[in-house]
C-alpha cells in the first residue's frame, strides 16, 4: 500500500492523462445510471440478440487477462531472462483486464443488485458460476504475485521461496479462465456457431496473440514516455510469440470455416454466412468481419517475414493490426453472430447504441486507469535503482 | 464354519440387519406405489384446427399473466404466439408434400423440456424444473444475465428490456407483474393447475386445438391424441425432450 504514493506524484502529462480517463469514466458512469433507471432497453440488444458488445468485450478481455501467461511461462519454465523485467507488466495487465471483465458482466446484468446471488446460491451445473470462481481466483493470484514481487524489488530482496509455486500454479489457472469462458458458450445446444469443440483452443490462440501484441505496444509506449525500457530482445521475443499465436488462430478460424461451409449443414453455416456475406439482405457485420480478416492477413505477412518483424515500426504496426483484428472478431462478431439466425430463424440486426458504447468506453477508461497506476508504481520503484 | 457363540451371534445380527433393510425397502416401495406418480404435464397442438387470425389463446394468456404488449419488436415479451411453419420446423421444409403447411402459422411456447438447457445454465437456479415437468421462473431470484435465453434452442424466453408495467392494459391481481431486468416465459399456468384448472390458452381455444394433460397417464387426453395422431416435436435431435407436440 505504501507504494501507492508513487502514483500520486507525476508530471503534468501524467495528470492530464489520468484526468482524461476519469472524464471518460464519468461519462460512462452517467450512461450506466441512465441504463440502471430505464433498463437494458437503452442498448441495441433485443429479444433475438440478447447478448451484445458488453459480453463480447468481456470475452475479449478474458483473453487479454489470460495472456499474461505468455510472459510468465517463458520466464519461469524456460528461463527466458529477457522477460524478467516485463513479467510484472503482464501481471498488472492481467489484473486490469480481469477487473474490466467483471465490470463488463456487471453492466450487462438486468438486476445488478442481485449479482451476488451467484455466490449465495452456488450452482455447480452452471458454467457462469465456474467462470466467476476462475476469474476471481485469477485476480487474487495475480494481485498476490505482483504485489510480493514489486515489494521485494523495492526492498532489494529476492522473492520469497513460496512465491514460485504460486506463480507456477497461475499458469494452468490462466489457461483455465479462458477455457471456462469458452465453455460458457460452447455447451449450448441451439447455438451452432459456438457449438464447436475448437472454441476453447481458438479463444486461447487469439488470447495469446492479442495479449502479447498489446504488451508490445505498451512496452513501446513506456519506452517513449518513461524511463522504462523493456529491452529490444524482450520485444523481439514477444513478436515471435504473437507470430506463432496469430498463425494458429488464423489456422483455427480456417478449420471452422471449412467444416461449416463445406458440410453445408444449414445451422452450422448460417451464422458464418451471416458474418461474411450477410443473410436475408442484412449484413451489418460483413464490413467488420472483412476488415478483421484483412487486418489479420496484413499482420501475418508482417509477422512471418523475419526482416519485417525485426523492424520495430513494422512490429508496432503488426501489433496494432493483430489487436484490432481480434478485437473486431472476438470483441464483437463472434458473440453477436451466435444469435443469428435466431432459434425461430429470424435475422435480427444488432447495433450498439451511443450510451451502450459510452459505457464500454467507461469500462475501458477504468481499465486504463488501473493499468496506469500500477505501471507508474512499478516504473517508479525501478527508477529508484 | 464352526458354530461358536461368537459366530452364532454374528449370524443372528447379520440376518436381522438384512431382514430390517429388506423390510424398510418394502415399506418405502409400498408407500411409493400408493402415492400417485408425479405427472408430466404436456400439450399437443392440433394446428390444423387453428382458425386463421384467431388469437384467443394469446389473449387469454396475456390477461392471465399480465404479459405486456410492447410495440417495439426488439423489446417484445411473448409467452405463446404464432410463427410461420418454416421457422418452427426449419429442418422439415414443406416444399413438395404438404405445401399447405408453408406459410401457415403455428403456435409456439415454452416446450417444458424434460432435459431443459435453460435450467442447466442458470447460475442462481432462478429457473428450474419441477417434479411435474414444468420449467418455472423465479422473478425475484433472476439476476437478468440472460444466459437461459442463449441456452434455449427454441427462442421461448423473453427479457424485460424496459419496465413492462406501462404496457399491461388491465393488470390481473391474481398474478404478479414483472419488473425490468428479469426473464420470463410460459409457465403452463402452474398457478391454474394448482387450482385444478386447465391452462388459460387451452380453456380459451374455441376449436379445442390445444390438448393438455399428463403425459405419464395413458388415459389422459394428450396421450389419447398422441396415440391416434402422429405428434412431432421441435428439434428432438437436441435431446431436450420437449413436452409440446404438434399433431400432423
Amino acid at each position: 500500500m505504501y507504494m501507492l504514493d508513487k502514483a500520486i506524484t507525476g508530471s503534468r502529462r501524467y495528470w492530464s492523462w489520468m484526468l482524461f480517463l476519469l472524464l471518460l469514466t464519468a461519462v460512462g458512469f452517467g450512461c450506466y445510471c441512465w441504463q440502471l433507471r430505464d433498463g437494458l432497453g437503452i442498448t441495441g440488444m433485443s429479444r433475438d440478440v440478447s447478448w451484445g458488445i458488453y459480453v463480447a468485450q468481456f470475452t475479449f478481455f478474458v483473453g487479454i487477462a489470460a495472456s499474461a501467461v505468455m510472459v510468465v511461462l517463458p520466464y519461469y519454465l524456460h528461463d527466458v531472462k529477457q522477460f524478467g523485467k516485463i513479467t510484472i507488466l503482464g501481471e498488472f495487465l492481467a489484473i486490469a483486464a480481469v477487473v474490466m471483465c467483471m465490470l463488463f458482466i456487471f453492466v450487462d446484468m438486468g438486476q445488478p443488485m442481485r449479482v451476488l446471488y451467484v455466490l449465495l446460491y452456488p450452482t455447480l451445473h452452471s458454467m457462469m458460476f465456474w467462470d466467476m470462481l476462475a476469474l476471481g481466483g485469477y485476480l487474487v493470484l495475480n494481485a498476490v504475485i505482483s504485489a510480493v514481487m514489486l515489494d521485494c524489488e523495492y526492498q532489494h530482496l529476492p522473492p520469497p521461496r513460496w512465491l514460485r509455486p504460486v506463480v507456477l500454479f497461475s499458469i494452468p489457472w490462466a489457461v483455465s479462465i479462458h477455457t471456462v469462458t469458452a465453455f460458457l458458450y460452447n455447451g449450448l445446444p441451439g447455438r451452432s456457431l459456438w457449438l464447436t469443440a475448437i472454441l476453447a483452443p481458438r479463444f486461447l490462440a487469439s488470447a495469446f496473440a492479442s495479449g502479447p501484441a498489446l504488451l508490445i505496444l505498451l512496452c513501446l509506449l513506456l519506452r517513449h514516455f518513461t524511463t522504462f525500457d523493456a529491452g529490444d530482445e524482450a520485444i523481439r521475443k514477444l513478436g515471435i510469440i504473437v507470430a506463432y499465436a496469430m498463425s494458429v488462430n488464423v489456422f483455427f478460424l480456417l478449420l471452422e470455416l471449412f467444416t461449416a461451409l463445406y458440410s453445408h449443414v444449414p445451422e452450422h453455416s448460417a451464422p458464418l454466412r451471416y458474418l461474411f456475406f450477410g443473410l436475408e439482405g442484412k449484413h451489418p457485420l460483413v464490413p467488420v468481419m472483412w476488415l478483421s480478416v484483412s487486418m489479420a492477413a496484413a499482420a501475418l505477412v508482417a509477422l512471418l517475414v523475419p526482416a519485417l518483424r525485426k523492424n520495430r515500426r513494422i512490429l508496432a504496426l503488426a501489433s496494432v493490426l493483430v489487436f484490432g483484428s481480434l478485437w473486431l472478431e472476438k470483441g464483437m462478431s463472434l458473440i453477436v453472430a451466435g444469435f443469428v439466425p435466431s432459434p425461430l430463424n429470424h435475422v435480427t440486426v444488432y447495433t450498439p447504441t451511443a450510451p451502450e458504447l459510452a459505457i464500454v468506453v467507461g469500462v475501458w477508461a477504468i481499465g486504463a486507469f488501473i493499468l496506469t497506476v500500477f505501471y507508474k508504481i512499478a516504473i517508479s520503484v525501478r527508477a529508484l535503482d | 464354519m464352526k458354530v461358536t457363540r461368537k459366530n452364532f451371534l454374528r449370524l443372528l445380527a447379520g440376518s436381522a440387519a438384512s431382514a430390517a433393510a429388506a423390510g424398510a425397502g418394502k415399506v418405502v416401495q409400498a408407500i411409493r406405489s400408493s402415492l400417485p406418480a408425479a405427472p408430466r404435464w404436456g400439450m399437443a397442438i392440433d394446428f390444423s384446427k387453428c382458425p386463421k387470425g384467431c388469437d384467443a389463446c394469446t389473449k387469454a394468456c396475456r390477461l392471465a399473466h399480465n404479459v405486456p404488449q410492447i410495440p417495439d419488436p426488439n423489446h417484445e415479451v411473448k409467452w405463446i404466439w404464432e410463427e410461420p411453419y418454416e421457422n418452427v420446423f426449419p429442418s422439415q421444409p414443406a416444399e413438395f408434400g404438404r405445401q399447405d403447411l408453408a406459410g401457415s402459422q403455428l403456435l409456439v411456447l415454452c416446450n417444458h423440456c424434460a432435459d431443459p438447457p435453460c435450467t442447466r445454465v442458470c447460475p442462481t437456479q432462478a429457473t428450474w424444473k419441477r417434479d411435474d415437468g414444468i420449467v418455472m421462473m423465479d422473478y425475484h431470484r433472476c439476476i437478468g444475465c440472460r444466459y437461459c435465453m442463449a441456452a434455449c434452442p427454441y427462442g421461448s424466453r423473453s427479457f424485460n428490456w424496459v419496465d413492462p408495467r406501462p404496457y399491461v392494459e388491465t393488470a390481473n391481481p391474481q398474478y404478479p407483474t414483472r419488473t425490468k431486468g428479469v426473464v420470463e416465459k410460459c409457465n403452463f399456468c402452474a398457478e391454474r393447475l394448482a387450482d385444478g384448472l386447465l391452462p388459460a390458452c387451452v380453456e380459451a381455444c374455441p376449436e379445442k386445438a390445444l390438448i393438455f394433460g399428463d403425459l405419464h397417464d395413458e388415459n389422459s387426453a394428450v396421450r389419447q391424441a398422441l396415440r391416434s395422431r402422429y405428434g412431432v416435436r421441435r428439434q428432438p435431435e437436441l435431446g431436450t425432450d420437449p413436452s409440446v407436440f404438434y399433431l400432423v
